[in-house]
């Protein structure tokens, strides 16, 4: 046998593994997303098959959207999420810079601190934290899980940013300071933009744990006026159960938004969870 | 090395500065100052550092810090009479050795090893492969795979639970007629509502979800095993599978570690899967019980029982307990063990 056949056959038995698993992975995903849009006849007759103009039917979203408050569910989630993560950033990227950028005493001991809870999940916490929610009144608020992501997404970003910072030279920042810049304007107009794609990288590392979060809402803010998508379509989905053609649509409509974003940004994030990220 | 400091030269530069525009009457002759009265001149008291770790420390201790030690505290408490009272350990003895609540306990504290015990077994060896093969080089739509694969991971717990409760649910018919298609036909059963065989089936839905994890973590460590290695291997004629196991394995224990211990916290923290698919119960009769959902109906209480808040913060501490055990062997023993190449 040549080597070249020995090298093609090889190749191939890597593409088979490769394709089986992708089918693995995609496939639950596709199959809701296609039985969402068929009638209810169809989806159980032919699960597998595409929706044909005979069996296309939206009544699933329709219900959904009829029943389902899914506008306000998908605003808190946004909410919640967009303001953690602004929240993260900058006061990751502050104590990172701090503890990067000067010497003081304590300051290794300050690292180890905020790189605790990269390891104890905040979510032990749980009892002492709705106790004291409920004694300031921010229970069934969108701050109380505002405040509790924030806690929860700073550890991470605070490593991740601080090994980065340490990057950015130091005769720029001199030179800035030789300027008369302040150390505050050092921070925000120098070395902010540089550490970009490191900030990049823990937004999506912070996105997606907050997002897809239900122990907090369930906890915290299961009100009506503050559930967020993940709690209201587990909440939805419950109380439809039988109705397949709306549990399909629902979890459909969940999905959307990710997918949306993931096909979007997959490189940057694939690039930022392969780069320095995680050594 | 950092430094926050300007080299001499700036320094200098600097002090000059500060001085002739502070003071305007200063002359150049004395920038041969001694350290001390720099370092005076130049910060007196650097308020900024206070100001940049502030918000950081104070929301992360408030909601974070403090409400975990405060959990732990309450481990110790217990309402006797009405009053909250200080029961030194016997929160702990209840929930080892009390009928009612020993047998939830250690029936969650077995199944959450096994939970952890198949993700060791079957997650991380198919995330290791499936890293193996991307990293070949020259491989075609590598980018492509990755990101199909990688996507259960980004869908939540709810939406990842359900479409799996949907296809292997007998009444869709999905998963019998998908084994029918390789034969496997007469070996399906209704597996999440078996007690036999539940946890295990939740376990590879989860497994399912977060394969891509590993899978990252260990094709960013093979990409970073530098080509001379590999070249060298193929030199002396190690390919294929025994360059596999013998060069590339080896180089890669210290991110293994990585994703055993990010596995073993996230194990053991777990609650949201469990809770989409088999309910606060954890059903069928108990059979998929961790203790994210035993520290959840203790805590908050689920239909007939009641919440009980120092149980709830007792459980809370065993796990908290075991996670740091975990941990600590991870940074302590293995960690310290692992042997590296620095290239």
């Amino acid at each position: 046998m040549s080597k070249a056949r020995t090298s093609l056959s090889r190749t191939a038995i890597v593409h088979a593994a490769l394709i089986a698993y992708t089918l693995i992975a995609v496939f639950p995903v596709f199959l809701t997303i296609i039985n969402s849009m068929k009638n209810r006849n169809a989806i159980f007759r032919n699960p597998m098959q595409l929706p044909t103009p005979a069996t296309f039917d939206l009544v699933g979203y329709r219900t959904v959207l009829g029943q389902g408050d899914f506008a306000l569910y998908f605003q808190n989630s946004l909410i919640v999420t967009v303001v953690s993560i602004f929240l993260v950033l900058l006061f990751g990227a502050m104590a990172a810079f701090a503890l990067s950028e000067y010497r003081f005493r304590g300051n290794t001991l300050m690292g180890l601190y905020l790189a605790l809870g990269i390891m104890i999940p905040i979510r032990l916490g749980t009892v002492a934290i709705l106790q004291g929610m409920v004694a300031t009144g921010l229970v069934n608020t969108l701050t109380a899980l505002i405040l509790v992501y924030t806690a929860q997404g700073l550890p991470l970003a605070v490593f991740i940013l601080s090994e980065f910072m340490r990057t950015v030279s130091d005769d720029l920042k001199n030179a800035g300071r030789i300027d008369g810049l302040s150390e505050y304007s050092i921070f925000f107009r120098l070395v902010l933009p540089l550490v970009r794609p490191a900030m990049a990288t823990v937004a999506v590392f912070t996105m997606i744990p907050i997002w897809n979060d239900l122990w907090f809402p369930l906890i915290l803010a299961p009100g009506e006026a503050t559930k967020t998508v993940t709690l209201g379509s587990q909440i939805f989905i419950g109380q439809f159960v039988t109705n397949w053609n709306a549990v399909l649509a629902a979890l459909s409509l969940a999905i959307l938004p990710v997918l949306v974003l993931y096909l979007a940004f997959s490189r940057q994030l694939i690039r930022g969870i392969t780069s320095g990220a995680v050594k | 090395m950092r430094q926050d400091r300007p080299c001499d030269t700036l320094r200098i530069w600097r002090w000059i500065i500060e001085r002739t525009v502070n003071s305007g009457q200063e002359t150049m002759t004395d920038a041969t100052v001694s350290e001390a009265e720099f370092d005076v001149v130049r910060r007196p008291r650097r308020w900024h550092i206070a100001v940049f770790l502030l918000p950081a420390l104070v929301v992360y201790t408030a909601v974070m810090i403090l409400p975990l030690f405060e959990t732990l505290r309450l481990s110790f408490f217990n309402t006797v009479d009405g009053q909250p009272a200080f029961v030194g350990l016997s929160n702990f003895a209840t929930l080892f050795g009390n009928e009612r609540w020993a047998s939830d306990f250690w029936n969650a504290l077995k199944n959450n090893f096994i939970f952890f015990f198949i993700h060791m077994m079957v997650q991380n060896p198919i995330g290791i492969a499936l890293a193996a093969l991307l990293s070949l080089p020259k491989l075609r739509g590598a980018a492509f795979y990755r990101t199909a694969i990688f996507l259960p991971t980004l869908l939540s717990f709810v939406i990842v639970g359900f479409i799996w409760k949907l296809i292997l649910s007998p009444i869709w018919g999905v998963s019998p007629y998908l084994m029918d298609l390789v034969g496997l036909k007469s070996l399906f059963s209704p597996w999440l509502g078996r007690p036999g065989s539940a946890l295990i089936a939740v376990s590879l839905i989860s497994v399912w979800q977060y394969v891509g994890i590993p899978m990252m973590l260990i094709y960013a460590a093979l990409l970073n095993i530098p080509e001379e290695v590999i070249e060298a291997a193929e030199c002396d004629g190690i390919t294929g599978w025994a360059q596999f196991f013998k060069i590339k394995l080896p180089l890669i224990l210290p991110a293994i570690g990585i994703i055993s211990i990010l596995t073993f916290v996230g194990n053991f923290n777990a609650f949201d899967l469990v809770y989409t698919v088999q309910g606060a119960l954890a059903g069928p009769d108990g059979s998929t019980d961790i203790l994210g959902t035993l520290l959840y109906r203790t805590f908050f209480g689920f239909q007939l029982q009641l919440g009980d808040r120092s149980m709830g913060a007792t459980i809370a501490t065993v796990m908290f307990l075991i996670i740091l055990a975990g941990v600590s062997l991870y940074l302590f023993v293995i960690q310290r063990r692992i042997r590296r190449y620095q290239f």
